[in-house]
């Protein structure tokens, strides 16, 4: 019944940092083996070496687009299984290596659930784990003096650096090039992991993450489809697997390969490559054009981080005297879809830690709505947005 | 009409959203989360949402899920445990429909432009004279009006109850004819926040310190004692020491360690005095001497009674039966002429209560004596002729025993 129907108001879609719409290319180039190509990859007859070699074939301009070695790429079922591997998966090679002897992980305080729960559970399954977050200012950008504090607490002791390339929530691009710094001069046994789930829809992983040992992608975010991810594993960081059995990827991820996944994954980053530079400015006009639209015709709204740290397709606003459930449905019947943040396992929506870190008072977050813009947004979009939101803000204000 | 319809994931509310979709109105579902995390079982557990929002997309409609967690600990669970700390046991249902669900979630509904909140409470809304009366649910065994008679007339004006007018067999049939996977779920029980496990002393000593107390008769002698002074109930006989006859808990003082029992003859009480800032009517409010029909909890027998308006130094503290005849100066005095029960007519607290010797006392006379009712919980009135309608409600302040 939420599909699309005649007579409903047209779809403003507004919510690419939660999923982008599939792109053309992707689908064309997953179609071959949603139907023709459905070898098992691991197998040894022609089906099978078709499928494989689509497979490697993806591995190989995946790895490209991200600045690896092919055998650096191991596929996943997503940006959450990424993060919990490397999390996880780091850490527990090195209570294995060095078992009963304490090991840390330090993260931003505004990383994905997917980061902070792997932290928290290694920390609580692992003997000797300790989780250490380190704060974000009011723009959301990670605390480096902190960092460097931290650091240089704990030394020897540091086993995992986890800092996001861009917040889900706000969009704050992260100092990451900082991070990566700071951490081999204060503690060079370190393996630093970045969580580029959001920030790969804009940023070029592969000069942004250079230096960074283990980065998770999604491709659902590219305009990809769900169930398909990859975390880049550099080579000579030890990792454990989260799942065993035909030991597919090297030992690091077994599984059959979901081969139409990977292929959409390598079309989605390549689409997401080429036109990298114009959508940039493209959708960051538009961005800029809702957000200020809405600051000039809604009263008391805030900006909670400055454009100039945040990704091109965040706009993310605080309605202060408004309840962000309210105003998502109110906007969900008038056919603009927006996010309020993160849902727990009911759906219902959570107070978020990543305002909380960046010390919005709990009544002004409560009024947050993240607009995201993405490949399939067109100035029409923004002006519905503009024509609709300000009604519905009234409204609920009475 | 545009509708929305609180689903709780159970069957009442998935047949009320149902038939109020067959009807042809524009309904949308929400289900509130009030209460913890990813637990398996009770009221908001993540089971009960999916359930929810799966019966939405069998009918059609669109789904939401509220998130009053922090309405429902700040307005209702908090106010529970202190009660608890002073020795009262409040109804905490009739708590989350007077400030949750029939006041932030309908202001929301208003708010977001809903003609009406719908539920699926087994109780009936009627229009007469162009007043709204709230009835009993057509299903004696399954009537909700008890944890409704807090209501007045505008959330009566604003709120529909579809399965109102069904038997709970009826309201199964429906669901099963419809394919519903609510239709064989057992009906939920008791309070939500409230696991079977652990129960309520489980709860609460999670929140409250309970002390041991001592037992006593009504002259002070001690007869036992208590694990915790402050999960006895008035009226509870379960724990109490027996010695060859019944007792019952008739006074529970937490700051002295101490509950009072007597057996049942003495336990027995035929006044309750309400807070009067509690009293509410749901239209036309009793006035001093009328009869009435009282109902002390929600599947309560009710009992005939006189409804008494007063004035004067009563205080509206510890006056429990235990034949020591005390006497409250001023509880049935000064009567003031017809009408007087309009001070406190006209919805949710608004009653007036004046301190020391202007006090207003509303209490109610009970034509045979009962057991002992607990500080805090509700007492509903309906209609001494009309028995199935509610005439309001009030919360227990105290009782004792007249003569």
């Amino acid at each position: 019944m939420d599909r699309q129907t005649p007579g409903d108001p047209p779809l403003t879609y507004l919510d690419h940092a939660a999923s982008a719409p599939m792109r053309d290319e992707v689908v064309e180039a997953m179609a071959p083996f949603a139907s023709g190509v459905f070898g098992h990859p691991s197998g040894h007859h022609r089906q099978a070496r078709a499928a494989r070699q689509a497979l490697e074939e993806a591995r190989d301009r995946i790895a490209e687009l991200l600045g690896a070695a092919p055998r650096e790429v191991v596929f996943t079922s997503g940006g959450t299984e990424a993060d919990n591997l490397a999390v996880i998966g780091v850490l527990g090679a090195v209570v294995r290596r060095r078992p009963g002897e304490p090991a840390a992980v330090v993260s931003s305080s505004v990383e994905h659930a997917a980061v902070l729960e792997a932290c928290r559970v290694a920390s609580a399954r692992l003997g000797g784990v300790v989780h250490e977050r380190v704060g974000v200012d009011s723009q959301g950008l990670f605390d480096l003096t902190r960092l460097a504090q931290t650091l240089e607490d704990l030394r020897g002791d540091v086993a995992l650096v986890t800092v996001m390339l861009a917040n889900n929530e706000v969009g704050t691009v992260q100092p990451l090039g900082e991070v990566v710094a700071l951490t081999r001069s204060l503690a060079p046994q370190a393996v630093v992991h970045t969580d580029a789930v959001q920030a790969a829809a804009w940023l070029d992983v592969a000069q942004v993450a250079s230096g960074v040992d283990l980065v998770s992608v999604s491709a659902h975010k590219l305009g990809g489809p769900k169930g398909a991810g990859a975390l880049v594993v550099r080579e000579g960081t030890a990792i454990e697997p989260l799942f065993v059995g035909g030991g597919q990827e090297r030992e690091r991820r077994s599984g059959t390969h979901d081969v139409a996944g990977a292929v959409g994954l390598a079309a989605a980053l390549a689409a997401v490559a080429n036109e990298r530079e114009a959508e940039s400015a493209r959708v960051g006009a538009l961005r800029d054009r809702l957000a200020d639209g809405l600051l000039h015709a809604v009263p008391s709204v805030i900006e909670v981080a400055e454009r100039k740290f945040v990704l091109p397709g965040h706009c993310h606003l605080c309605f202060s005297g408004v309840d962000r459930e309210e105003l998502v449905l109110l906007l969900d019947e008038a056919g603009v879809c927006v996010s309020a943040g993160a849902a727990c396992a009911s759906g219902a929506l959570e107070p978020s830690h990543v305002l909380a870190a960046m010390g919005v008072p709990a009544p002004i977050a409560r009024g947050s709505i993240r607009f995201s813009l993405g490949h399939t947004t067109a100035a029409e979009d923004v002006e519905r947005a503009l024509a609709v939101v300000p009604e519905a803000v009234a409204r609920l204000r009475g | 009409m545009r509708v929305l319809v609180a689903m709780s994931g159970g069957v009442d509310s998935s047949v009320a959203a149902a038939r109020l979709v067959a009807e042809g109105h524009e309904v949308v579902g929400a289900t509130l989360k009030l209460w913890g995390g990813a637990q398996s079982s009770g009221c908001c557990s993540v089971a009960d949402v999916d359930d929810a929002r799966r019966v939405a997309q069998q009918l059609g409609i669109p789904h939401h899920v509220f998130n009053l967690t922090e309405d429902f600990e700040r307005d209702v669970v908090a106010p529970y445990v202190a009660a608890h700390a002073e020795g009262r046991t409040p109804n905490p249902c009739i708590e989350c429909n007077r400030r949750i669900k029939f006041d932030r979630l309908l202001e929301r509904a208003r708010r977001l432009g809903f003609d009406r909140l719908a539920t699926g409470h087994h109780a009936q809304v009627r229009e007469r004279d162009g007043r709204l009366t709230l009835l009993r649910g057509a299903d004696s065994a399954k009537d909700q009006s008890y944890v409704l008679s807090m209501l007045g007339q505008s959330q009566l004006g604003a709120i529909v109850l579809p399965v109102g007018t069904m038997t709970k067999t009826q309201v199964r049939a429906e669901a099963t004819s419809l394919g519903l996977r609510t239709a064989a779920k057992p009906d939920s029980q008791d309070v939500c926040f409230i696991h079977d496990g652990d129960g309520r002393e489980g709860f609460l000593s999670t929140r409250l310190e309970l002390h041991p107390g001592e037992v006593v008769d009504a002259g002070g002698a001690p007869l036992g004692a208590v694990d915790a002074v402050e999960l006895v109930t008035v009226g509870q006989r379960r724990g109490m020491p027996a010695a060859g006859t019944r007792r019952y808990a008739v006074a529970v003082d937490v700051r002295a360690r101490r509950v009072t029992v007597a057996d049942a003859a003495h336990a027995a009480i035929d006044e309750v005095s309400l807070v009067p800032e509690s009293v509410t009517w749901v239209d036309r409010p009793l006035g001093d001497g009328d009869e009435a029909v009282a109902q002390a909890s929600a599947h309560g027998r009710p009992v005939r009674c006189i409804v008494r308006f007063g004035r004067g130094a009563g205080g509206t503290g510890e006056r429990v039966a235990g034949g020591t005849g005390e006497r409250v100066a001023g509880g049935t005095g000064e009567r003031v002429a017809g009408g007087t029960g309009e001070r406190v007519a006209g919805g949710t607290g608004e009653a007036v209560a004046r301190a020391g010797e202007d006090r207003e006392v509303v209490s109610c006379c009970f034509l045979t004596p009962q057991r002992p009712v607990a500080p805090g919980q509700t007492l509903a009135f309906y209609d001494a002729a009309d028995p199935d309608a509610v005439r309001g409600a009030g919360i227990v302040a105290g009782c004792r025993r007249l003569g």
